[in-house]
């Protein structure tokens, strides 16, 4: 060639930062292990969900990894950024991982706020009624992914801010998402402040927090949209009629084809969401996030809506996993807020929500 | 991964920043008026003069042969100083970069890059449309050029074209896909007709037919060899169908600004349906540029000419069409006979499913071509 184009090598030297939204090696080998968990030890069929050896399997896999461990605090900092706890939110709602890490990990981020000790055991989180926000009392409060957590964290007042409480957490049965459950909390309990705290939260600090959980949640509901794309083109190829693969006709393929390309929106606004958590100001990384949670649970929505329907009768069933990612996705989506609830986020910042916001 | 600007980034930003405060032409919004297109030539050699065009092309061809992220920043900042976008070439020039001889690389992309040659793209037809491979136009050799005739239409900028990138047939005894050759042949001879289309807008600057009867274009105007050109089309519109290379959510983002401010004047004055459309609209535009981001940075390490395309134009279609959709619920249709810009964008964003291909073909691309589903 005549001309001269730059490759990587002469950007880094001529350059040498850049804006690159790419995935690092070591966050490219991240999501690798990740992946590699997920699809040796996750459910392939419905009735693996009850494989208590599987599940045991999974536990000890993910906690051995220490993802849970991420968001913890490492000289002042967390161990790892919104980027890599979004990697594995992300490949473990793929694979329909049914073990915690969501709860868990915004503990964790609580507790390295408040300056207190990394938990001895599993805990989790207490969402208010409606799971839109952080919980502020015990009664009524439900604690999320709360499989084999003893405790879960919510916020007391103190001077000048918030402290953290905690509170005994125990699954109940009936569960919408099968693979994680949430736990409503006895009314007559009372948290108990949580020890060794050395700072009080702000609720600059309560903001970043809540990007965080909209950043995970988010990064949850494209695994599930990847998950379920690819578990409708693999039956699209498979299930014939006509004499035909169902996937070769173009009213199946559009279907297919939208739910692709919602995903691959959601999965741009997922990568900023992750990138902001701990690169912008609260107020901006909350903004950005809203943004993405919103676009993601619209989509997330249509993306297995059209895969059930893609599976036609069979998709109507309990034994098909079309329904478990629905259902994996309306929890991600209604955590910390969902479509409606986070466009209002994005009307207040932009400054043309109303008064009381949205009716 | 990293969304920020480095420092020699910011810096570009800074002092684009500052030349935009006195060189935005303030035009109308973007393709909703004659005014906008009468502009746009003079906006184009403005930008370029002052080195805020093509910023990731090379320096041989008028380029600044930085790293793609600057067109994320042009965006950004043409965008937020409610600036025209940047113009809509890089389909035009990835085309020609990819598949033109050295000979016609010198020739053509510096005009095409500094914007004192317009040009426009002839390639579908009254007969064929989506099904472009059966196009009808023919290019026959004499001398040492060919003769071309035919009707090409949906000519985007043929009023003011000085060349027109022709895909003719030159073999009809080969399958239709490989008996397309593509010529880069002058506007300004005796025998080419131009008409201006109409668009449901009612701008009539931007449309247009084209019709060839015995116009000629030397055969050293041939991109590529005989049989070449369904190749180089496919190159071209599979950038065509790219917000990065169209520089779109700088024209988007400038829209949903607009609207914002309006909302923001007068909150009361707006219901809440008014307001969540105009909100739908903000958060499809974020998703675009952070989209773009995205594929920009994945052309760091070089350029791929997939089926990637076909995503990013059905993902940049739903945005302009909600931004469509709150500017008619925001600015509304202008009944009372004032202000129709806001009828007139909305107007315009229907065609963005249809250009460049329809949404119809790119699902069927993504699905045979990324998805895997079987051809019937």
């Amino acid at each position: 060639m005549w001309w001269r184009t730059l490759t990587s090598s002469g950007i880094a030297d001529e350059f040498g930062s850049l804006m690159d939204v790419r995935l690092s090696h070591e966050q490219s080998a991240l999501r690798d292990a990740a992946t590699q968990v997920v699809d040796r030890l996750g459910p392939r069929a419905v009735g693996q969900l009850a494989d208590d050896e599987r599940g045991t399997k999974l536990e000890a896999a993910v906690d051995a990894a220490g993802w849970r461990e991420l968001r913890t605090d490492a000289g002042g900092a967390p161990l790892a950024t919104g980027v890599e706890a979004a990697i594995i939110a992300e490949e473990l709602a793929r694979g329909l991982g049914d073990v915690p890490f969501l709860g868990p990990t915004l503990a964790a981020d609580l507790r390295r706020r408040a300056g207190a000790p990394p938990a001895t055991a599993l805990e989790t989180v207490v969402l208010a009624p409606g799971l839109a926000s952080l919980a502020t009392e015990v009664d009524g409060g439900l604690a999320i992914d709360a499989q084999g957590s003893a405790t879960a964290l919510l916020l007391v007042p103190v001077d000048g801010g918030h402290a953290l409480a905690a509170v005994d957490a125990k699954p109940s049965a009936v569960q919408v998402d099968l693979t994680r459950s949430v736990a409503a909390l006895d009314p007559a309990a009372t948290g108990e402040t949580l020890p060794g705290q050395t700072r009080v939260l702000t609720d600059d600090d309560v903001t970043a927090w809540t990007a965080l959980g909209l950043a995970l949640t988010t990064a949850e509901l494209v695994g599930t949209m990847r998950g379920a794309v690819d578990l409708g083109c693999e039956y699209a190829k498979e299930r014939r009629q006509y004499g035909s693969p169902i996937g070769s006709f173009q009213a199946v393929q559009h279907l297919l084809a939208d739910a692709f390309v919602a995903m691959e929106g959601s999965r741009s606004v997922a990568l900023h969401a992750a990138w902001a958590v701990d690169a912008l100001a609260p107020d901006d990384a909350l903004a950005g996030a809203a943004m993405a949670k919103a676009y993601s649970s619209r989509a997330a929505r249509m993306v297995c809506e059209t895969v059930i329907q893609v599976h036609g009768g069979i998709g109507n069933t309990w034994e098909c996993l079309a329904h478990v990612h629905l259902r994996r996705a309306l929890l991600s989506a209604d955590v910390l807020g969902g479509a409606g609830a986070n466009l209002d986020r994005v009307l207040a910042h932009a400054g043309i929500g109303g008064e009381r916001g949205l009716r | 991964m990293d969304f920020g600007d480095a420092p020699d980034e910011a810096a570009f930003r800074t002092r684009l920043r500052a030349w935009l405060q006195d060189n935005n032409p303030r035009l109308p919004a973007s393709s909703t008026s004659d005014d906008y297109w009468a502009g746009a030539a003079a906006w184009h050699q403005s930008l370029y003069d002052a080195g805020f065009f093509a910023m990731s092309w090379p320096t041989e061809i008028g380029g600044q042969a930085l790293p793609t992220v600057y067109e994320v920043i042009l965006d950004d900042e043409l965008a937020a100083a409610g600036a025209p976008p940047r113009p809509s070439l890089g389909y035009l020039v990835q085309g020609i970069l990819e598949h033109g001889s050295e000979d016609i690389q010198r020739r053509f992309l510096p005009g095409i890059v500094n914007g004192r040659e317009r040009w426009c793209q002839g390639f579908s037809e009254p007969d064929a449309g989506s099904d472009l491979a059966s196009l009808r136009t023919r290019a026959e050799p004499d001398g040492d050029d060919y003769v071309i005739t035919g009707h090409k239409v949906w000519t985007s900028y043929s009023d003011v074209a000085d060349w027109c990138l022709v895909l003719a047939r030159t073999d009809t005894d080969v399958p239709k896909h490989k008996g397309l050759s593509a010529f880069v042949v002058s506007m300004h001879q005796p025998g080419i007709e131009q008409r201006p289309l109409r668009m449901i807008n009612g701008i009539t600057t931007e449309f247009g037919e084209v019709l060839f009867d015995g116009a000629r274009v030397p055969a050293a105007n041939m991109i590529g060899a005989p049989g070449d050109g369904w190749r180089l089309a496919m190159t071209v519109v599979s950038h065509e169908r790219e917000p990065g290379e169209l520089g779109y959510v700088a024209r988007y983002r400038k829209v949903v600004n607009q609207l914002a401010d309006r909302v923001r004047d007068d909150r009361a004055a707006f219901d809440d349906e008014q307001v969540r459309d105009l909100g739908w609209a903000m958060i499809e535009a974020e998703m675009l540029r952070l989209h773009v981001c995205r594929r920009l940075s994945d052309r760091l390490d070089g350029i791929s000419h997939g089926p990637e395309g076909s995503v990013d134009k059905l993902l940049m279609t739903s945005v302009e069409q909600a931004v469509g959709h709150a500017a008619l619920a925001v600015g509304g249709a202008g009944h009372d006979g004032g202000d129709d810009t806001w009828l007139n964008v909305y107007l315009y964003s229907r065609a963005q499913s249809v250009m460049g291909g329809t949404s119809q073909i790119q699902r069927n691309l993504v699905a045979t071509r990324i998805l895997g589903l079987p051809t019937s």
